[in-house]
């Protein structure tokens, strides 16, 4: 093996990836088991951000607004919103933090460096998990059946982690250099709850404007989520531009951390 | 046979001035963007827009390493050993040149990597393992070793926060001792204050070099040097200074040492540190070391000597409200003693601006012999303006604080006390 200065672009050495693999699911695993240690309600914690948004979004906006849901009753409706978007919020957040909160491994070892982020994403992978299982719950008592589409839920969920992964590559490396990164995210947070049809239906938005939705990666995801589970409305246009996006979003992402990360132990 | 490692003109340059830019380098970055897009970043008129200070940690560094050698790198603070270590591992790229690496590596450049606190013993020493490098196979298989060789079976499934320093350390040692590269790559984790441990990481490093596998070694202890190595290579200023008899090698460090008495050794420039927390303008420009009499400190100091700190640097603005911490690690990286000029009672209030000198003094430090590492901030207001992870290293030297003619030999540091039989009742 060669070391030399490395410029300009370069693709991810997924050889050298599989190389390691053992340690992403070690760094995966560690984050899951540290997660809610010494925390009173452990692993409920995934579920209970979700299902408090819930019930206080049909309070607000489903009573006192007078937001109604395309079909499903509002709670589920909010749920099966709500579930994929505390993923791809979480997942962003940790992610876009962790080389900097990792900053000892960074300049200490060696090892592919996109394996903090993404493992950051990885570990938020067993909360979905929970929060989709209580969302089956939530169906049995709303009897809302489920059908056979139920099996397009993992296409979408790949739309959350790829989406998560690409902008939580592209935040973590800039947060190495500029922690301004720190103070962005919960405000993009924040505001792309808005921005992402999870309150609302997406038939709220004027038709002619309905496709640029589509522009935002979680849009795609959230009415994938409740077509493929609820079974409302299908947008193929919102959801493969969506889905179009997350991928260039994650592959963007790739490179531009492989070209960044050079200088990772330098700044950090 | 072809070297196991060819290093050939090895630069590494790092840029100051982007150092200096990173506090506003964001909103900088962008209004550039915006006022003038089409200007280049860096040019106007062809000259640099934005001075860029520079230098080298390391230039045009080139030597063969065969399998089976073990290589102790020696040189001062700031000579470029743990830069080079850091190319060679590949934590950082070279500015130029280049590497050849013929076989397994695993560097060693810190003791317990990726220990995570909440994690139990056990658990960690899965993760660390993995972190330097092993594969999970290999980690089951040598668990018990490792155990056995830390000494910790009662506490493995005890979360490593509340071990002892000392177990914590051996846990540690005990995961990277059982690495098995074909290079192994080591920076100063041989100075341990506890002895009898220390004597085992060097058994265990000399059965290591013994089985063929080729070390490149780190460190200030000298004696480990050329106790361990054959071969010996100077760094001075990030070049290759003498490469030669590891003997001969200790001998011309020493050399430097003692030939610069006046020169520097006492005294570091900060103002090229690259430790520093980024985000920071570099206002910390120099630390000083001082003891009994205002004789500077050379080689190190004596158990319980006088230690004076200067430290000088700048305040941008008039102010009254400013301090300066300093702060003792071991060489694990755990706080040892924090000397804060917060806690000085006898500090007039006046303000004050432009570069400044505040001293340190402590009578007598009383920390066990090793080395341990300076972190030096300075806090204006309630906000961190500056801050140098390993601004310097003090060396404590065994010595005979007691008088007994018997050197301290475990534990963290030293207190004068005093043992005497009671007075037994029936002897009056």
């Amino acid at each position: 093996m060669t070391i030399r200065p490395r410029k300009g672009w370069q693709p991810v050495d997924f050889a050298e990836a599989f190389h390691y693999r053992e340690l992403l699911a070690f760094l995966v695993w560690r984050d899951i088991k540290i997660r809610y240690r010494q925390t009173l309600l452990g692993g409920l914690w995934a579920v209970l951000q979700p299902l408090i948004a819930m019930v206080i979004f049909t309070f607000v906006f489903n009573r006192l607004a007078g937001v109604k849901s395309d079909g499903p009753p509002y709670p589920l409706f909010a749920f099966a919103g709500l579930a994929p978007w505390t993923f791809f919020s979480t997942a962003l957040s940790q992610s876009s933090n962790s080389l900097v909160t990792n900053h000892q491994l960074v300049s200490k070892v060696y090892f592919p460096r996109i394996f903090i982020p993404i493992g950051a994403v990885a570990a938020l992978l067993m909360d979905l998990f929970f929060s989709l299982c209580l969302l089956g719950v939530l169906m049995i008592y709303y009897r809302w059946p489920l059908t056979i589409h139920a099996l397009l839920v993992p296409v979408f969920m790949l739309g959350a982690v790829l989406s998560a992964c690409g902008l939580g590559l592209i935040l973590s490396a800039l947060n190495v250099s500029f922690r301004d990164v720190k103070y962005a995210v919960p405000f993009m947070i924040q505001m792309g709850i808005f921005l992402t049809p999870v309150i609302y239906p997406i038939r709220y938005i004027p038709a002619r404007w309905q496709v640029l939705m589509g522009l935002n990666p979680m849009a795609g995801v959230v009415l994938g989520f409740r077509y493929s589970l609820l079974g409302t409305s299908v947008m193929w246009q919102v959801m493969t531009l969506s889905m179009f996006v997350s991928v260039v979003l994650f592959i963007f992402g790739l490179f531009m951390f492989r070209r960044m990360e050079r200088r990772f132990a330098d700044v950090i | 046979m072809a070297p196991i490692l060819e290093i050939r003109n090895i630069g590494k340059q790092y840029k100051l001035g982007r150092a200096f830019q990173r506090t506003e380098t964001f909103r900088e970055m962008l209004s550039r963007a915006f006022s003038s897009p089409f200007k280049g970043r860096s040019t106007e008129n062809g000259q640099p827009k934005i001075k860029e200070e520079s230098f080298w940690a390391l230039r045009d560094v080139s030597f063969d390493v065969a399998e089976g050698d073990v290589i102790g790198i020696i040189g001062r603070n700031g000579a470029g050993k743990s830069t080079l270590l850091k190319v060679i591992s590949r934590i950082t790229d070279p500015t130029e040149g280049s590497i050849v690496l013929r076989g397994r590596m695993a560097s060693l450049l810190e003791v317990g990597t990726g220990f995570h606190p909440e994690l139990t013993g056990r658990e960690n020493i899965f993760l660390n393992g993995a972190i330097l490098g092993m594969r999970k196979a290999e980690i089951i298989a040598k668990f018990d070793e490792i155990v056995a060789f830390a000494e910790v079976e009662k506490f493995l499934d005890t979360p490593v926060k509340h071990y002892s320093s000392g177990m914590y350390v051996r846990l540690a040692f005990a995961v990277a001792a059982h690495l098995n590269p074909e290079i192994l790559i080591v920076d100063e984790v041989l100075a341990v204050g506890d002895i009898a441990f220390q004597k085992k990481c060097l058994g265990k490093m000399n059965e290591v070099s013994r089985g063929g596998r080729t070390v490149l070694f780190v460190s200030h202890n000298m004696a480990a040097v050329e106790n361990l190595c054959k071969r010996g290579v100077v760094l001075e200023k990030g070049r290759v200074a003498f490469d030669g008899n590891s003997k001969d090698a200790v001998h011309r460090y020493l050399n430097t040492l003692s030939g610069s008495q006046n020169a520097s050794g006492h005294a570091i420039d900060l103002s090229g540190a690259t430790d520093r927390r980024s985000m920071v303008e570099p206002l910390l420009k120099r630390i000083e070391f001082y003891t009994e009499g205002d004789r500077p400190v050379i080689e190190g100091l004596q158990i319980g000597a006088r230690l004076k700190v200067r430290v000088q640097f700048e305040l941008p603005n008039p102010t009254s409200s400013f301090n300066i911490g300093l702060g003792f690690n071991n060489i694990f990286g755990q706080r040892i003693f924090t000397a804060h000029s917060q806690f000085e009672p006898h500090r007039s209030g006046q303000e004050h601006c432009g570069l400044q000198t505040f001293i340190c003094d402590i009578p007598s430090l009383t920390l066990m012999p090793g080395e341990y590492t300076l972190r030096l901030w300075l806090d204006i207001g309630n906000q961190e303006a500056d801050l140098i992870n390993d601004a310097a290293r003090v060396t404590v030297l065994e010595s005979d604080y007691y008088g007994t003619g018997k050197v301290p030999w475990n534990g963290t540091f030293v207190l004068k006390h005093h043992w005497y039989l009671e007075q037994a009742a029936d002897a009056q």
